[in-house]
């Protein structure tokens, strides 16, 4: 397997995270490691925390305790748009593109530039990154929508877009939220061969419900339960694990 | 296939949108021009009509400013007006300085008010105003620190929708009380009139008039000018995107914050144009501009004419501003009821306004 460590690829290291909501601890001692160039599957029961996980390591939400570090970088001390531009990018579960703009405006918009309010209005769109831009289209499979409205894509289609603006925020670290709930199975297994495609250049987590995505993204899993990890390994390993059986998967 | 990520052409409801601005943008200019013809020509155009045009000009700016807040950003301002009044009081302070010794009470430097309420000195903070690039200046710097300064306490603690309007709404309204007091040396409920001349120019001739019609309706223009150049920019992109989804737009590393106040300033300033604009033009500014009811009107123009698309609230702010000045002539205790109403029929019937009713026929 070609996983190699991107060049300055830092390390995900989450060690004894708590996140407390008035008396029920969402996230309870939570330590998770993500090596750079990984794909991690998390799995776990609704309410096991999820994403709670992946709103600690945003910033969206502080954690009551606990240490958030990528790479150097303590994530705790940071707020969303500091995490972002550090080169952590964040697919939420609902897929949240940009209704009133054109599938091409959003990319541009994700597309890493300068963001300051001067910056955005001096700028002008380079061949560059029109190239950028039209290649990770071509890549999600979207080119031939680019000039229409986001508002009228398809619902696989605006996860693919999602994807696509987190590339273009060329991120170290991709945190991918539920990303084929709703899809058909055709659907489901383009966006599993696209994660894999992007892993390895770049880690990522993939969040999901879905058994047998997981099992098709075929990488390291993460179970979650009441707020920290049950069980971590192969797909098979843990799906033998007895007390993944009783809490999650022999439901 | 080749890419298609190429910018669509010009379509041609937008090429009819350009065209039919430019003939409104003549056919107001040609009213003062028209105006000179004598009284009988059939092409005469009122003194009336000149002059409740120039306010309309001013009110469109105001307008076209609260549509790039509230229309592209989702910045609701229910106080806007108040950043329109002060552009006004800045404009008045000036004009208030330039009547010099010509007050009742002919003081040589004091404004009668201050005369009036024993004033011995000109407060520090009239100072300056006697020199019209300083006045100008004040036009847009104070609507835009109070903007800034608002806005940032507003923004940085993530106040948005209803209680962001309220705060605006609130700071009108305290804007008001607060100008209404003799001792601010703001003239009190009174305000500012009785002006004289304006860059050596008596302000009760028709060059004077024809004059400040033309300022306010290239101020319009270049307003527009300015609105969509920003608008049809990345920035304009960002703008719309915090407007849908602001967390979304935090998560792809834009700080809201910024982007927002930048916007929010700008559109500020510009309503400070309007105001000043405005005053010379009426002869008056008092306190009830600050009037929360004003900055409601405005929001309700833009709503009319059809938010998010510039014409949009020109179009609202002159098509609202004519029935009034129809209805309050007509059936005046009707038109606060035809106002509410026409909110409500907008918001439910025609969510994209008139603007959006013209489109639509253009499809």
């Amino acid at each position: 397997m070609s996983n190699k460590p991107p060049k300055g690829g830092r390390r995900l290291y989450l060690d004894g995270v708590s996140v407390v909501f008035d008396g029920f601890r969402a996230l309870n001692n939570l330590s998770l490691i993500v090596e750079p160039g990984e794909l991690r599957s998390v799995i776990g029961p609704n309410g096991a925390g999820k994403t709670t996980m992946m709103d600690v390591i945003t910033g969206k939400t502080r954690p009551t305790a606990g240490t958030i570090n990528f790479g150097e970088v303590d994530l705790t001390r940071l707020d969303e748009a500091a995490i972002a531009n550090l080169g952590i990018g964040r697919k939420f579960q609902k897929p949240t593109v940009f209704d009133a703009l054109t599938v091409f405006e959003n990319m541009e918009l994700a597309l890493k530039a300068p963001r300051g309010p001067l910056a955005c209005l001096r700028w002008a769109l380079t061949g560059e990154a029109k190239t950028r831009i039209d290649s990770t289209l071509e890549e999600t499979g979207l080119l031939d929508r680019a000039q229409d409205l986001a508002g009228i894509l398809s619902h696989g289609q605006r996860q693919w877009l999602e994807i696509g603006m987190l590339l273009m925020q060329d991120p170290e670290l991709l945190l991918v939220d539920e990303p084929v709930a709703g899809m058909t199975d055709a659907e489901t297994e383009q966006t599993a061969s696209l994660l894999v495609r992007i892993a390895g250049k770049r880690s990522v987590v993939v969040v999901e419900h879905d058994l047998e995505f997981v099992r098709a993204l075929g990488r390291r899993v993460t179970v979650l339960h009441e707020g920290s990890v049950l069980s971590e390994g192969s797909i098979d390993h843990v799906q033998n694990d007895q007390r993944v059986i009783e809490v999650y998967l022999g439901r | 296939m080749s890419a298609t990520a190429t910018p669509l052409p010009a379509s041609r409801a937008r090429l009819g949108l350009r065209a039919g601005l430019l003939v409104a943008l003549l056919l107001l200019a040609a009213m003062p021009v028209l105006n000179q013809l004598p009284v009988t020509h059939p092409l005469h155009v009122s003194d009336f009509l000149v002059s409740i045009t120039g306010k309309w000009i001013c009110y469109a700016i105001l307008a076209l400013s609260l549509d790039l807040a509230w229309g592209y950003a989702g910045i609701l301002s229910l106080g806007h007006g108040a950043f329109f009044a002060l552009g006004g009081y800045a404009m008045g302070m000036h004009l208030m300085r330039l009547i010099g010794p010509r007050g009742v009470y002919g003081h040589p430097v004091l404004p009668d008010f201050m005369v009036f309420l024993g004033y011995r000195e000109l407060p520090w903070y009239w100072l300056g105003f006697d020199n019209f690039a300083f006045a100008m200046l004040m036009v847009v710097l104070v609507p835009g620190v109070l903007a800034l300064v608002l806005g940032w306490l507003a923004f940085r603690s993530r106040i948005t929708g209803v209680y962001l309007s309220i705060i605006t709404q609130a700071m009108t309204y305290a804007l008001m009380l607060a100008f209404f007091r003799n001792d601010m040396g703001f003239g009190g409920n009174n305000g500012f009139t009785d002006f004289k001349e304006l860059l050596g120019q008596p302000l009760n001739t028709d060059t004077a008039r024809a004059g400040l019609f033309y300022a306010s309706l290239i101020a319009l223009a270049a307003s527009f000018l300015l609105c969509s150049r920003i608008t049809r920019s990345k920035y304009g992109r960002v703008l719309t995107a915090i407007r849908d989804g602001e967390n979304r737009v935090r998560f792809l590393g834009y700080n809201t914050t910024h982007h927002k106040l930048f916007a929010f300033v700008l559109s500020a300033m510009l309503a400070g144009v309007a105001g000043a604009l405005y005053v010379p033009q009426v002869g008056i500014i008092n306190p009830g501009e600050f009037s929360p009811a004003n900055s409601i009107e405005a929001v309700i123009w833009v709503a009319v004419g059809g938010r998010g698309t510039l014409v949009g609230a020109i179009l609202g702010a002159f098509s609202v501003n004519g029935l009034k000045t129809w209805l309050t002539s007509a059936a005046p205790d009707l038109w606060l009821f035809v106002l509410g109403g026409l909110f409500v029929l907008v918001t439910l019937f025609l969510p994209k306004g008139l603007i959006g009713l013209l489109k639509g026929r253009g499809a």
